[in-house]
């Protein structure tokens, strides 16, 4: 939702994960991560387990953590309400560094935190090592409505373009003077982005005028697929089993 | 022989009633090069999206390469939409797939091309504007001068009988304009250059026809219409400072 | 805030992309009504402003921003069920591509900012217009009361699911009072933007306002004696969604709506104003959360000077509940009178 949002977090490679069919990523993924949502907090060895397994990824993926972490800044505003769980929850308290802390209240705060970043990495794996066109194709090929596809890929195309129309208007407010950290500045912010809405509206019927004159009846012409070979579902299947299979262990060792 | 393009007495008043075509009369003979003039707010830009059907509900008739223009016929449309192949006058708007390679697909396409026959025509058209090694790249990623001969390869891709350029120089630095012109010279298809570049018309179209007002009011050699001062200072039409329209210039070797 | 992976348990996350599929399932075929043909280039680009929007911020309480959301300011634009696609693909994108949001919280996020933002702000939107002059620009203050309450409904949405499915023991009332306090903050400078902006569109092409179809005046004639009447409006420029028959189905349907969106967010609040005051109080004190509530970091939160934590709920109570009650008055009033008003003029 920031301006940090606003760059891709593809990175180009030609690792393993790289090759593998996007569609495939993201079911092994959503996959993944059903199984550490479901894993009960107290359970930290599973923790570290999918942890590790996420550092496999990486390393098979050639994404070096300090690509990742300052790409963790999404985080924040739940890193936030982590913290203050123990300090509002109710139930019996500990004593923590001198503050009286709820233990619930802890526990939920490391749920929350060990859960939503394990999130953040495995969906920052994904992002980087799938490029949106890809990406586009793997909803497709996981029976996304058509219709729904074609959005995404008219956003994904033209979001680049307001955002730049966006900050062009943000120049040219400053080059004639414009400051505005106080609630004056709305009023000018506002009626940029209402001539950011028009002017984005009527590229977009230029849009479909251009798609007319090349024969567009309604239907987005089909892309062929290459059917997923047998191996690439294996290793692809391979992180949320082995995620399910750390889950079970560890419930073994509390 | 069938004309490329035949349109008698079009005219065209906007859904909030204001004319903008008073009846439109224009032939192109099949490989004749056309440059379409005039000033801003002539008429120009609606005139070139009555020839795919885009706009219609006026009155009069257009024909290309013997097929009547007639919005309900949905089958002639289509074929319409492949003989008359516009490039608008900004790429961005031409250009709305992930990469290079999609956007020149999406036309063939939409016109039943598949396989290894859409992969060859898709080349075809990279080759004709020399954009071949750019095919797997987001349009965002070319400079302006190469979108806009995406843009072109996009309509190349289905072989039309007739393309239309509108303001194909604008915003383009010499080289680019310069690479432009090759390429359009190079193609083998009847051509409709709408433009305010006067010099450009006169290196790539032998006839140009004046649109002001909604109407015609000149057709004639591009020479000819250029050199006649007094018809273009009645239409807002002005030659670039120094520009003697009358000297063929000669390129350095 | 984009809901992240794990605050609610998996099966809420599976039940709410449930939710998420099937609200998609339906905008996708009644989108088709208010963009024809055209939808997919027009709501791509219309998401592709809202992402854009998105960025911008704006101050709420001490040193920290919020952003706009855009979920009504999209529903006015473009209409409701394309708001919703627009919205969900937003989500989408942003989750897949720019990591924003959990992927398991994707149905909670679309629920939450898809689909509630977008309907409360519609139907409170709606309500307003039907007891507004039929210009288009009383848009403009309906849509900014629309997206005033479609954040804090969004937010009472989210301690719902959270009662349901987080897991954490949290005193329920405090932290509803809290979410609606901040969120209703946040709502203020969405009304605003969301005010601000349709306001700039309406001034230079009314005819891209969904909300604002139908609302342009009758065109008068003079009859012969000098007396104006109202011309009938042919029917090519009402358009699709200003025909009366929609006016008559949608007006129903809107204050069903807006009831639905005040019941929420008075339910919510009759929830925290009925037990959990005086309750709370003793389990504060036998827990000895009392004490703790001095140092948490709401303390210098702008409703937190109407009491301790026992006194947030109340101030908030309060607020709400003048404005939800204006709300409705204005709106039964109105209807009332306009029901009379249709009926003389059909008899004259």
């Amino acid at each position: 939702m920031s301006s940090a949002h606003s760059h891709l977090l593809y990175r180009h490679g030609d690792s393993l994960i790289h090759r593998l069919p996007a569609h495939a990523k993201l079911l092994a993924l959503v996959g993944f991560m059903l199984v550490v949502v479901a894993t009960p907090r107290d359970r930290y060895l599973a923790f570290a387990g999918y942890a590790m397994l996420l550092a496999l990824v990486a390393v098979a993926a050639t994404v070096p953590a300090k690509f990742i972490a300052p790409r963790m800044i999404v985080e924040v505003p739940f890193v936030v309400f982590a913290v203050l769980l123990p300090v509002i929850s109710t139930g019996p308290r500990v004593d923590v560094l001198g503050l009286s802390l709820s233990e619930d209240g802890l526990l939920a705060g490391w749920n929350i935190l060990a859960k939503g970043t394990l999130g953040v990495v495995a969906a920052i794996l994904l992002a980087a090592t799938t490029d949106a066109r890809a990406m586009l194709i793997g909803l497709q090929r996981l029976r996304l409505p058509a219709r729904l596809v074609e959005i995404a890929a008219f956003m994904v195309r033209y979001a680049d373009v307001v955002v730049s129309d966006m900050q062009r208007m943000r120049v040219a407010r400053e080059s004639r003077g414009f400051e505005g950290r106080h609630l004056g500045h709305l009023r000018v912010i506002a009626q940029s982005a209402g001539a950011l809405f028009i002017r984005s509206y009527e590229r977009g019927e230029r849009v479909h005028l251009a798609m007319l004159s090349r024969g567009y009846a309604g239907a987005m012409p089909l892309v062929e697929h290459a059917p997923v070979a047998g191996r690439a579902w294996a290793s692809v299947a391979a992180l949320p089993l082995a995620a399910a299979g750390v889950a079970v262990a560890s419930g073994w060792f509390v | 022989m069938t004309k490329s393009l035949e349109v008698r007495g079009l005219a065209y008043a906007y859904p909030d009633g204001q004319q903008a075509l008073y009846g439109i009369d224009l032939s192109v003979e099949r490989g004749e090069r056309v440059a379409l003039l005039g000033p801003n707010g002539a008429g120009k830009t609606t005139f070139v999206l009555h020839l795919n059907g885009i706009l219609s509900g006026g009155a009069g008739t257009v024909n290309v390469a013997g097929l009547d223009v007639r919005p309900g016929d949905r089958d002639a449309l289509r074929e319409i939409r492949r003989r008359v192949g516009i490039v608008f006058q900004d790429p961005d708007d031409q250009l709305f797939m992930p990469t290079v390679r999609d956007d020149v697909a999406f036309g063939p396409a939409n016109l039943g091309l598949r396989g290894v026959e859409l992969d060859a025509r898709v080349a075809e058209a990279l080759e004709a504007v020399g954009m071949a090694d750019v095919a797997d790249r987001p349009p965002h990623h070319l400079s302006f001068g190469q979108r806009r001969r995406v843009a072109v390869a996009t309509v190349l891709a289905m072989r039309p009988e007739i393309l239309v350029l509108d303001e194909p120089t604008s915003n383009l630095d010499p080289a680019s304009r310069r690479e432009l012109a090759d390429i359009l010279r190079s193609l083998e298809v009847t051509l409709l250059l709408v433009t305010h570049d006067l010099p450009y018309a006169l290196e790539l179209c032998e006839r140009s026809v004046v649109l002001s007002g909604g109407s015609i009011v000149a057709d004639g050699p591009t020479p000819d219409l250029l050199s006649d001062e007094e018809l273009l200072r009645r239409h807002r039409l002005e030659l670039p400072f120094g520009f003697d329209p009358r000297v063929k210039p000669v390129r350095p070797a | 805030m984009h809901v992240p992976d794990g605050f609610l348990d998996a099966p809420t996350s599976v039940a709410t992309g449930a939710v998420a599929a099937a609200g998609i399932a339906v905008a996708l075929r009644r989108a088709r009504d208010e963009l024809d043909e055209r939808s997919a280039p027009l709501a791509g680009l219309t998401a592709a402003f809202v992402f854009a929007a998105q960025m911008i911020n704006f101050p709420v309480g001490v040193g920290t921003s919020g952003h706009l959301i855009g979920g009504a300011l999209a529903a006015v634009l473009v209409g409701p069920w394309t708001a919703v696609l627009v919205l969900s693909v937003v989500l989408m994108i942003q989750s897949l591509l720019f990591a924003d949001g959990g992927l398991t919280a994707l149905g909670t996020n679309i629920t939450l900012i898809g689909f509630t933002t977008v309907a409360v702000g519609w139907f409170v939107t709606r309500a307003l217009l039907a007891v507004s002059p039929k210009r288009p620009s009383a848009v403009v203050p309906a849509a900014a009361v629309g997206a005033f309450v479609s954040v804090p409904a969004a937010a009472t949405v989210f301690v719902l699911l959270f009662a349901a499915g987080g897991q954490a023991s949290l005193p329920f009332g405090p932290l509803l009072g809290t979410m609606l306090g901040w969120h209703l903050l946040i709502g203020i400078g969405e009304a605003v933007i969301t005010g601000l902006t349709v306001s700039a569109v309406v001034a230079a092409r009314p005819d891209l306002v969904y909300a604002a179809r139908g609302l342009r005046p009758a065109l008068a004639l003079r009859q012969a004696d000098g007396t104006l009447i109202d011309a009938t409006p042919s029917p090519a420029r009402t358009g699709r969604a200003g025909t009366s028959a929609g006016d008559r189905v949608g007006l129903r349907a809107v204050l069903a709506g807006g009831a639905l969106a005040t019941a929420l967010i008075a339910g919510a609040l009759s929830f925290l104003a009925s037990g959990s005051p005086d309750g709370l109080e003793r389990v504060a004190e036998s827990e000895g959360f009392a004490d703790s509530a001095r140092d948490h970091a709401f303390g210098n939160f702008a409703f937190a000077d109407y009491g301790e934590i026992g006194g947030i709920p109340v101030g908030l109570a309060g607020l709400l509940g003048v404005v939800v009650t204006v709300i409705i008055g204005l709106t039964v009033f109105r209807f009332v009178r306009r029901r009379t008003d249709r009926e003389e003029n059909v008899t004259a």
